[in-house]
């Protein structure tokens, strides 16, 4: 094909536009030949930060083993809205079990193509947070130990938000849910020490661990396609953010993650065998306020009087992540 | 082959024969020395190809062989007791979803209190669960069941838990028969399903199904277990031809002819009933014993059809439904409906509480004389259990019962030293 000239229009902003990359540069979503793994027609919310994470991370994955994948899919948002029986938006061979297993399910998976010699066919285990950082933890340690021949994806809305906005673990300090009431003297979830699932897998020395979020889905790409350039057990924590749970506009999921990001409330980095090896660098700071204040459910930190003790702790979190994985200069 | 060995290694070795792909290994006693055995087949190199997985859990363990069997692969776990329980949720999920997995449960009490031992509380607890149940009654038939649990799982794609009795079986050595690889290989053809996670024909497994299509699929479910009922007797006969020796089945029925009273049991009892039927005979009593191999699916017509002739019959199980009483007893009296013969329930050998020839004896001869209530624990000390009744009429709550119990004797652990 025929390259035109890049117009450089698009300089200044936080999107790098394909127009702008060497073919071989350009997202997998961008091609023609990418696979639509998860189809179009599926019944996510509009806005749904876990469809437009899943599609992207499962298209990259299918680029890179050139089609050669299975799914094993944790119960929760991404099974309900794609498989309504008779129904399927997979275009992928896919399985789900139960809420607690994927993680063993894609153990199982991968045993049988070694058994069968089939080292060519890959194995992805996908989950949201509850099933991930909670009900499927075990199963998840248990492959991360062994490890196994799986790359396990977390698509993190910080909440139960199939069976309607309960809280899990990975659920933020102060976030109102179905079961953390913004009611009370601490309305929102209790502070606690956090469940950082990413660097727990790390703890395991894993070959791969990463996050990465629907803001920067040429980093989310990247990152699959080298999970998968990778044997054994891989990780990636996607932030997905969820319009109906946090009482978000539909249209702001991208600049939410973004916002998560460049407040240092989300660090995205890469590790390799327990030691981090990258970090997406905050290209301007912005206050946690300004990442707060679009979610209803937070909506009880601001008002007339707003909860500076609580930003401010909030804040605190942010700045930790910062200094932690050092987030800022060059 | 002949060979003296332990009822773990013999099935270790039945379930090598059969070619496994991939199996997973969860520790629970009495289950334990089988997975041993297939851990160091595979370490050797003696099963190939297979993956052996040892996992952290028994709910993982059933997990791994439910995405390896959906992925087309032979997969085999055993489990016992907590650890049948800790994977329920999987245990139900792989039958639904219609994986022929084979498990075997070496059947034992469920807590608290905390107990090792042989009962078959364990299984009967997922009897509803859609899986195929066959009780082994010797090591022989426990070796033998798990070669043919493989080819009705996957003629029926529906999983087969083979259940034997822990330690009684498991740990007791015994001459067993050992087939050839040969033999097994022409019994057992590979497993090649219809439908697998294949790349290169994508199919969606584990949909959600709503009211529209749930009911049909739970029939199907039911109608599949009642072709098994013809297929099991079709296996075993298979089996005969090939090995030369009855195992399997849906029944098997000792001196039932004429007999007057019916004994039914599940399991390697059936040994020691046989024998005090024996006993019996040679006094004069004419009783029969209806061995049940296959408890789902429930063998109703077999069942009603040996016991035709019976003036009663006596069920001895080694479970109870709390609330209520017998569990299986309650299966065969739908079995015998309509049917003017008393169907007793004898509770027997919970925990690993033995069960003796003379206990038996005297059992029987009460049941002959119609002294029997419907429902009997065999063997239960009334002094413990009459101290903590008479107690609670005074103070009823009494915290925990075992605990009670000893508290009662003056030893309270959590109170000495």
């Amino acid at each position: 094909m025929e390259q035109s000239l890049v117009k450089f229009y698009q300089t200044g902003t936080f999107t790098v536009g394909n127009r702008l990359l060497a073919p071989d540069q350009r997202s997998v979503q961008a091609g023609t030949q990418r696979s639509n793994s998860l189809n179009s027609g599926h019944r996510a919310c509009q806005g749904c930060g876990e469809a437009l994470g899943a599609r992207y991370a499962i298209d990259a994955a299918m680029a890179a083993t050139n089609g050669q994948l299975i799914a094993a899919n944790a119960t929760g948002c991404l099974e309900v809205f794609s498989t309504p029986y008779p129904e399927t938006s997979w275009q992928m061979p896919w399985i789900h079990s139960l809420f607690g297993n994927a993680a063993a399910v894609a153990t199982g998976i991968a045993a049988a193509m070694k058994a069968k010699g089939r080292s060519d066919v890959r194995v992805v285990a996908q989950g949201g947070d509850g099933g991930t950082t909670d009900i499927g933890f075990g199963c998840l340690s248990g492959m991360f130990e062994r490890n196994d021949d799986v790359l396990y994806i977390c698509y993190d809305n910080e909440a139960y938000m199939n069976t309607g906005v309960q809280r899990s673990s990975a659920t933020p300090p102060a976030a109102r849910t179905a079961t953390t009431m913004a009611v009370g003297q601490h309305p929102g979830n209790d502070f606690g020490q956090g469940k950082n699932v990413p660097q727990i897998a790390m703890a395991h020395e894993i070959p791969y661990v990463a996050t990465a979020t629907v803001a920067d889905l040429h980093d989310l790409e990247y990152k699959v396609t080298k999970a998968m350039s990778i044997r054994g057990a891989r990780y990636i924590h996607i932030f997905v953010p969820c319009p109906l749970g946090w009482g978000a506009a539909s249209h702001d999921t991208i600049k939410l993650s973004r916002l998560a990001v460049e407040s240092g409330v989300f660090p995205v980095f890469e590790a390799e065998h327990g030691e981090v090896t990258g970090v997406l660098k905050i290209r301007r700071k912005v206050p946690v306020e300004d990442y707060l204040k679009p979610q209803k459910r937070f909506a009880h930190l601001f008002g007339k009087s707003p909860d500076v003790a609580t930003l401010a702790r909030l804040q605190a979190r942010a700045d930790r992540n910062i200094r932690r994985f050092g987030l800022l200069g060059e | 082959m002949l060979e003296q060995c332990e009822g773990s290694h013999a099935v270790a070795k039945a379930v090598a024969l059969s070619r496994p792909e991939v199996i997973c290994a969860y520790p629970i006693s009495p289950q334990t020395h089988i997975v041993e055995g297939l851990g160091e087949l595979v370490k050797t190199g003696e099963l190939a190809p297979c993956e052996f997985i040892n996992v952290e859990s028994e709910f993982a363990a059933l997990s791994v062989a439910i995405g390896a069997s959906a992925a087309g692969a032979r997969s085999y776990t055993a489990t016992a007791s907590q650890g049948l329980l800790f994977m329920a949720e999987a245990v139900y999920n792989a039958s639904g979803l219609g994986l022929p997995i084979v498990m075997t449960v070496a059947n034992r009490a469920i807590g608290a209190p905390i107990n090792i031992w042989n009962d078959h509380t364990d299984s009967m607890s997922m009897r509803d669960a859609g899986w195929l149940q066959l009780f082994a009654e010797t090591n022989q038939e426990a070796l033998d069941l798990h070669i043919q649990a493989f080819k009705i799982a996957e003629e029926l794609s529906l999983p087969v838990m083979v259940c034997m009795d822990g330690f009684i079986l498991t740990h007791a050595y015994e001459r067993v028969d050992m087939p050839t690889q040969a033999q097994v290989d022409r019994f057992l053809p590979p497993y090649e399903p219809r439908q697998v996670l294949d790349p290169n024909d994508p199919v969606t497994i584990g949909a959600m199904v709503g009211p529209e299509a749930f009911t049909e699929v739970r029939y199907l479910a039911h109608a599949k277990q009642m072709q098994a009922l013809d297929l099991i007797p079709q296996i075993a006969e298979e089996f005969r031809k090939e090995f030369g020796r009855d195992s399997g089945g849906l029944i098997k029925t000792y001196k039932t002819e004429d007999a007057e009273t019916i004994v039914i049991a599940l399991g390697s009892v059936l040994g020691t009933i046989k024998d005090t039927v024996d006993d019996l005979r040679a006094e004069g009593f004419k009783v029969g014993v209806l061995g049940i191999t296959s408890y789902r699916p429930f063998p109703i017509s077999a069942i009603r059809d040996a016991t035709a002739n019976a003036k009663r019959i006596v069920v001895i199980e080694k479970c109870f439904a709390v609330g209520i009483g017998g569990i299986v007893s309650r299966d065969v009296r739908s079995a015998v409906r309509n049917r003017p013969q008393p169907v007793l329930t004898v509770v027997a050998g919970l925990g690993g509480r033995a069960i003796t020839k003379a206990s038996v004896h005297k059992l029987l001869l009460d049941v002959i004389a119609d002294k029997l209530e419907l429902l009997t624990f065999l063997d239960l000390d009334w002094a413990v259990v009459n101290r903590v009744l008479e107690r609670e009429k005074t103070q009823r709550r009494s915290g925990p019962v075992a605990e009670g119990i000893l508290r009662d004797l003056g030893g309270v652990p959590s109170r000495m030293g």
